[in-house]
């Protein structure tokens, strides 16, 4: 059996044990119908109405897709596009605060009697997955009940800098514990697992608490080395079962869910309240004051950091996520979206990269790669725009987790030359298809 | 507020070791032996080290300037080659000689060949296989041109010469015998090993299974007499061969499995080499076939890729 390697990255975990405070001053928020993996949501709302916390404002657009909700008081003032970290334009629906954050008093605990009650409450809360992929969480529920033999919650939160996943382990408990009992019942899920990190004491000690009281619950403590929070990694280390490549986890038998949008389910039931604001941690060299804070979505970036007193230093680069997987932004007016966990403001000297050198075949890259891959000859193929090369070195597994690049030395666009070469076979793909109708 | 941020793909942090970071261990890690051979041959192997630095260093700089490529000498890896080449070589060898091997390792094995990384063969073992076959009148002699014959004949071409009695292991571990300037003091280069190991630069598994396995195959060779087979792996450059050279990167496998066929490959070369070669130096000859092979464990050994490889 393979053997996953993997990294050691530093920690830079800054926020850890504090607490968050809840940010509710926001002048208004610009909240983007696409926050999730799917069809962008269609807004229902108009310019000039009037919405309060957790009014509905768009519509699931599709099957893969969820509902989105206002997450202050107060009037719509623009639907427009806004342009996304990746360069794309997408609607979004800006509401001007009145201040207020008056809940929208149609809200109520959703009644769930039934399998099929609970994946509809999970789609009306507008959850998706909250740490970091954005997959609408009512679909990934979906399946046939006999298909599922575990359901693994993703505590592993390996990157550096962020912690809110370890907050929500220990100051959410109540709301896990909802949402794990809900699953249980309607769901037959036997077994949970949740896979922390080996370096997370305070987490593990809370959630093995819970698991005393939860039958078929447990933890499983993973080593401190990065990338374990990879859903492919994940699996494997919780329950040795290796998830083929082009397939999902449930494949496998294995729902994989990360705890804080289990958290979340667990408030929505209990509360009715959708998902509208997100837990954040706010770090990098740049940030006066370091914390995890809880935002409405739809925040800017600039005014989140403004809330943490601000720059000490001119940032270098500004990132939603981790360093080791996160998106650089362009800009700091674009928004807190439902899957942000973290935004870091990183120092030139943070953000520093040594200059891109030749190769020199030291394998650091394939030796670090949890999945086994070889970075160096698949940047080769790319060169030579080799396809069929590509695919039998199996690029298309490649998880992005960074760590070819941190560590070869030449520093050579690994991550970068994977993602083209996925996106070249998309491409060949279609092309094929096309010569095939 | 709309100042433009830097834009770029993920990872934003990196583990910060370079290139020229790793090069510049190695260096660190050659000069207790660096020491060692002036001590023992004299201040004469430092001219000799320093005009292989220096000539290795301006012949690279000189062809990026001609070819128009990017300037490289500041990785640090043609001085690396320039020093290993010069702890290669006796310290009485005339500094054209010197010149010219450095000319040979730097043009011909590594710049055309498309610069650092691109080498099919180690530059510092090509050249000094290169200059033995050039230089030396095909004597006994391990390497060419030693002048004074007594105080400089290898162990190893007494040991072939059946005749003249072994040195002393102690002497031999101390490096004070014939030999090159780095290769002779199997204790500096220890201290060097074991600094690459510290600094994870090199893994142990080429030094260890190429040593090991000379030494096994020796105690066979010398009829099961163990004081003659380490007397074997102390001389003929063994052991600054199987830690600095035989671990370059770019020549020898990447996986661990790769790294322990490569180095039991090269023992057995080696051994096969002195035992039955025109020439006593099987060190050099056993690294460059195992270079020539290394494409080839490469690809036997590859990684097995998790969750395979269809989509
Ligand atoms: S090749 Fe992909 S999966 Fe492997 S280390 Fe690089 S980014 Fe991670
Ligand atoms: S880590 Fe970088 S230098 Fe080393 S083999 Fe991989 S691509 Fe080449």
């Amino acid at each position: 059996m393979s053997f996953l390697s993997g990294i050691r990255v530093p920690h830079r975990k800054n926020t850890e044990g504090q607490t968050a405070t809840r940010i509710t001053e926001v002048p208004s928020v610009s909240i983007p119908m696409q926050m999730h993996i799917g069809a962008p949501a269609k807004p229902i709302v108009k310019v000039g109405d009037l919405v309060k916390v957790g009014t509905p404002i768009a519509e699931a657009g599709g099957f893969v897709s969820a509902p989105i909700h206002a997450s202050v008081s107060g009037k719509v003032v623009k639907i427009a596009d806004m342009m996304t970290s990746g360069g794309s334009t997408v609607p979004a629906v800006t509401i001007e605060s009145d201040g207020e954050m008056t809940p929208d008093e149609n809200l109520a605990p959703p009644v769930v009697n039934s399998r099929e009650e609970l994946i509809e409450a999970i789609k009306q809360s507008g959850i998706v997955g909250l740490g970091g992929a954005g997959f609408p969480t009512h679909v990934k529920f979906n399946v046939d009940p006999a298909r599922i033999e575990e359901l693994i919650i993703n505590g592993a939160e390996c990157e550096p800098y962020i912690t809110c996943d370890s907050l929500a382990m220990t100051s959410r408990v109540d709301d896990i514990e909802t949402a794990l009992r809900a699953l249980q019942t309607h769901l037959g899920i036997k077994k949970i697992i949740v896979g922390i990190e080996a370096n997370k004491k305070a987490a593990i000690a809370s959630m093995k608490e819970l698991a005393a009281r939860i039958d078929g619950m447990e933890i499983k403590v993973l080593p401190s080395i990065y990338p374990q929070g990879g859903e492919k990694v994940l699996v494997y280390h919780t329950t040795k079962k290796v998830i083929p490549n082009g397939k999902l986890p449930i494949d496998v038998g294995c729902i994989v869910s990360n705890c804080t949008t289990i958290a979340a389910i667990g408030a929505y039931l209990k509360t009715g309240m959708p998902l509208v604001e997100k837990c954040i941690t706010v770090d990098g060299g740049a940030v006066s004051k370091p914390q995890n804070v809880i935002v409405p979505i739809g925040t800017s970036l600039e005014q989140v950091f403004s809330f943490c007193g601000g720059f000490s230093s001119e940032p270098e680069k500004v990132l939603y996520g981790g360093p080791m997987m996160g998106v650089a932004v362009p800009a700091l007016d674009v928004p807190v979206m439902k899957q942000t966990n973290a935004i870091l403001a990183l120092t030139a000297k943070e953000a520093r990269l040594p200059k891109t050198t030749a190769c020199i075949r030291c394998g650091s890259c394939t030796n670090v790669c949890p999945f086994g891959l070889a970075p160096a000859s698949i940047l080769l193929a790319y060169k030579k725009k080799d396809v069929e090369l590509l695919e039998e070195l199996a690029v298309t597994s490649c998880m992005e987790c960074g760590c070819c690049s941190f560590v070869c030395p030449a520093n050579r666009p690994l991550v970068q030359t994977n993602k083209l070469s996925k996106i070249l076979i998309k491409e060949e793909k279609a092309k094929e298809a096309k010569k095939h109708e | 507020m709309s100042k433009l941020l830097r834009l770029s793909v993920s990872p934003h942090i990196h583990s910060g070791r370079s290139t020229s970071a790793i090069m510049r261990d190695v260096i660190i890690a050659l000069l207790p032996a660096t020491i060692a051979g002036t001590i023992i041959f004299g201040w004469r192997s430092l001219l000799v080290l320093a005009t292989c630095v220096l000539s290795c260093v301006l012949f690279e700089a000189l062809f990026n300037l001609i070819a128009k490529k990017d300037q490289t000498v500041s990785d640090l890896s043609a001085a690396l080659t320039g020093l290993l080449l010069g702890l290669n070589l006796p310290a009485n060898l005339p500094l054209w000689q010197c010149v010219f091997g450095c000319a040979f390792a730097i043009l011909l094995v590594k710049c055309i060949f498309g610069g650092i990384g691109c080498n099919l063969v180690n530059p510092a073992i090509t050249a000094r296989v290169f200059m033995l076959i050039a230089f030396s009148s095909l004597t006994k002699q391990a390497f060419p041109v030693i002048v004074d014959t007594a105080s400089t004949a290898t162990p190893l071409a007494q040991m072939a010469d059946t005749e003249a009695a072994m040195p002393a292991l102690s002497d031999l571990f101390l490096g004070t015998t014939g030999g090159a300037i780095g290769e002779t003091c199997a204790l500096a280069l220890l201290i060097g090993f074991v600094y690459l190991l510290v600094r994870r630069v090199i893994t142990w598994h080429i030094p260890v299974t190429f040593v090991a396995s000379v030494f096994i195959l020796s105690f066979f060779f010398e009829g099961f007499d163990a004081v003659r087979a380490l007397a074997a792996i102390l001389s003929g450059g063994l052991l600054i061969a199987a830690i600095f050279m035989a671990t370059d990167y770019v020549t020898s496998p990447a996986t661990a499995w790769g790294k322990v066929i490569f180095g039991v490959g090269a023992g057995i070369f080696t051994v096969l080499i002195r035992y039955y070669g025109v020439y006593p130096e099987g060190v050099s000859f056993g690294i460059l076939i195992m270079n020539i092979l290394t494409p080839y464990i490469e690809k036997w050994t590859a990684h097995k890729v998790f969750g395979g490889t269809k989509a």
